[in-house]
């Protein structure tokens, strides 16, 4: 299985950044095998294409409004994800509609996705989610981990945690 | 008859823009730029290391991360008056080339050729006609009529499946659109042909960069990359071919597909040579310093007031005094507190205060800059005038290039002046995409060679004096010209202000009510229909705003590219 965990959101608006966020919890408390591939996609776009190409499996971490009250988690699997971003409920569907579409017609979509998507509270500026959010990044944390041994990758914890990044260091 | 019309297109990336216009007899009689979204994402700063604020800024946009980043080190480093050393300026070159190389052929091909190509048409074309129409003047290798069959299939089956996805938002069968069937099969080929190809550009930002999309390899004083031609774990002769071979690829595309489909657009949309030409005063910054303390440049950049290339004044040092005091902001028609009266950046204030829509006041979170008290239009157009009145040979050439080109295709003679326009705009991107491709081949060759003399250093410590001390970096961006101006106090920042390329384009009036670019470029379009504003589009995109993503989307359910009210 050839799988990539991409976490999507601009982190310098609050609970908008849950996506990296959820990808910076990961590697700062399990070990990552070579098999997996976990990557902080920020706002970008098109510069994801290659990435996310011809993978067995996408798992997408992003902050999503879909009329539901903040806190809201949501989780959508295979051709229903595509079909969410069609719909643009996702604050950064330009970048990742564009993509999806254009992996679509160069056919090199994924074989299956998982979305975690999360309504925020705020994205007013600031580098940290709200206090309100941060049980929301643990609970999209253990669904992906779980998710992933689904997928057939059990992670191991580590026993101290390690900063993944610049960033991250500084926000704490 | 008066109409007025609201274009309002929706994305967090950047923040939204909104264009209005109020239609006369089918013209435009008057434009307003809104930017409709306040970040103040330069508060985030405040108190900051100044060594980390590179970090943060290269998150303020989705677009435009690495050039925020290295713009930001430029502006602490010359607070520092800290040399960089040559490895560092080449490596941090090569990523200039290697990012606009990637946005503008982007740019072009995906968000906005729709504009002027109508994908739908294309299903009607002969793919033998077509072929042959291509391999009179391209050699590009896929021309073939074995590739347009296959694209042309591709694209049926896509319509077959009711799915139009990427293709759902254009204004198909409008009656601007202009090529014909078999002109748009070609431009669909390379509009997917184009989609491998920014992928090569993309690699070489993140073999330099260290990582995608957001690169890790910059830092105050340098880069972070270290150099041994040999070790298998740092940048090595081997990565640097690797380099080389991906350029030569885009050098292809770019010479063969990019240059030759702009002119063939300008052939056949030659009356957009007469719409769009808006606040002709262009500014443009020098860029790829060639020594550890920017006085010398590959490109060349300054200022050209009224269009007129004689009267053109060179900007030439990082230390520049005519371009760090000619720059000034004021918010007059924006929504701050303050009196309007237009600030130097390193005193600039940023204190919201938002009244609603208001047409001879306030209507914009975007401030007017301006240069010298008059507003200026900043990007690739502006770059490749300043570039040619500077006399840079590549950019003389490829530009006569075009031009002859357009000129052949179109059987009439067309000059320099056309480029004051919508269609412009579009042909000095593809130029300074080709000149800055050439020059990507000269800074690599120095690159190899100063390693080669055995120099591999990347980096000079920082050192942070007590007190305050004030910087300006400035970047020849893919959208124009990029300056942050950090006031650092202790090695914290005091005060950072952004003035990018979309503030000098979007501007609203400035203080003496003077039209900004994008308004003073619609004035005059006809609009043939208001529900369908492609013509408003086609200027505004010809800028690439931030936004351009933003104004291409679709929503597939509702099937509309943007809200578009007609009152």
């Amino acid at each position: 299985m050839n799988i990539l965990v991409l976490g999507i959101g601009n982190i310098l608006l609050s609970d908008e950044g849950i996506g990296v966020r959820v990808v910076e919890a990961l590697q700062e408390r399990y070990y990552i095998p070579d098999s997996l591939d976990v990557m902080d996609g920020g706002t970008a776009g098109l510069e994801l294409s290659e990435n996310i190409a011809n993978r067995d499996h996408v798992i997408l971490i992003d902050a999503v409004k879909t009329g539901a009250p903040a806190g809201t988690v949501i989780e959508l699997f295979d051709d229903d994800v595509p079909r969410l971003f069609r719909t643009r409920i996702s604050p950064h569907q330009l970048g990742i509609s564009d993509v999806l579409g254009i992996l679509k017609i160069m056919g090199e979509i994924p074989k299956g996705f998982t979305l975690f998507g999360a309504v925020p509270y705020s994205l007013h500026t600031g580098t940290e989610l709200t206090e309100a959010f941060l049980p929301i990044r643990e609970a999209i944390l253990r669904r992906l981990v779980k998710r992933l041994a689904e997928l057939g990758i059990e992670l191991e914890q580590r026993d101290v945690g390690v900063p993944v990044n610049l960033l991250t260091q500084m926000a704490n | 008859m008066n109409n007025r019309v609201i274009i309002d297109p929706v994305t967090r990336i950047e923040g939204h823009l909104r264009i209005d216009v109020e239609i006369d007899d089918g013209k435009v009689s008057k434009a307003w730029s809104s930017g409709q979204m306040w970040r103040g994402i330069e508060q985030i700063l405040l108190g900051r290391d100044a060594r980390d604020a590179w970090a943060f800024t290269q998150r303020i946009c989705g677009v435009c991360t690495t050039v925020h980043a290295l713009t930001s080190v430029r502006a602490v480093e010359n607070a520092l008056q800290l040399e960089v050393p040559i490895n560092a300026q080449l490596i941090r070159n090569l990523m200039v080339a290697a990012h606009a190389v990637h946005d503008h052929i982007v740019h072009f091909y995906h968000l906005s050729a729709l504009d002027w190509v109508d994908i739908i048409s294309a299903l009607k074309a002969d793919p033998k006609k077509a072929a042959t129409i291509a391999e009179s003047v391209s050699t590009w290798s896929l021309n073939g009529v074995h590739e347009l069959t296959s694209v042309q299939q591709k694209l049926q089956s896509f319509v077959d499946s009711g799915q139009l996805g990427i293709f759902a938002n254009g204004y198909w069968g409008h009656s601007a659109m202009k090529l014909p069937p078999e002109v748009n099969l070609i431009a669909a080929a390379h509009y997917l042909q184009a989609l491998e190809i920014q992928r090569d550009a993309n690699k070489i930002v993140a073999i330099l960069g260290g990582k995608t999309p957001h690169v890790q390899n910059l830092t105050v004083g340098g880069v972070t990359n270290s150099i041994n031609l040999d070790s298998q774990s740092v940048m090595n002769m081997e990565r640097l071919v690797y380099i080389k071979e991906l350029m030569t690829r885009l050098d292809d595309f770019i010479k063969n597909a990019y240059l030759i489909d702009i002119s063939i657009v300008g052939a056949s949309y030659l009356e957009w040579a007469g719409y769009g030409a808006g606040v002709t005063n262009y500014l443009s910054v020098p860029e790829m310093a060639l020594d550890s303390r920017g006085t010398r440049f590959a490109l060349p950049g300054g200022y050209i007031e009224n269009g007129d290339l004689s009267g053109f004044k060179a900007i030439t040092s990082f230390e520049d005094k005519f371009f760090i005091e000619g720059v000034k902001e004021s918010s007059r028609h924006s929504w701050y507190a303050d009196d309007g009266v237009p600030l130097h950046p390193w005193e600039g204030v940023t204190d919201p205060n938002y009244t609603d829509f208001q047409d001879d006041g306030k209507y914009s979170w975007v401030k007017s800059p301006t240069f010298y008290g008059k507003p200026a239009q900043v990007g690739p157009l502006a770059n490749v005038l300043c570039m040619a009145a500077a006399g840079n040979k590549s950019a003389l050439d490829n530009t006569q290039f075009v031009l002859d080109t357009v000129g052949s295709l179109a059987s009439t003679k067309v000059g320099l002046d056309a480029l004051h326009s919508t269609l412009g705009r579009h042909a000095a991107r593809a130029v300074r995409c080709a000149v800055l491709m050439e020059e990507m081949h000269n800074q690599w060759d120095l690159l190899v060679d100063n390693i080669a003399s055995g120099d591999v250093d990347t980096f000079n410590q920082p050192v942070f004096p007590k007190g305050e001390i004030r910087g300006i970096g400035f970047h020849e961006a893919p959208r124009g010209v990029l300056s942050h101006w950090a006031v650092i106090e202790n090695g914290k920042i005091k005060n950072y202000q952004a003035v990018v390329p979309s503030t000098w384009n979007a501007s609203p009036r400035n203080d003496d009510d003077v039209p900004g670019p994008y308004e003073a470029a619609l004035l005059d379009h006809p609009v043939a229909d208001p529900q369908r504003p492609l013509e408003i589009l086609r200027t505004v995109h010809s800028f690439d705003p931030c936004i351009a993503c933003a104004i291409h989307m679709v929503d597939i359910e509702e099937n509309e590219i943007v809200k578009v009210k007609v009152i």
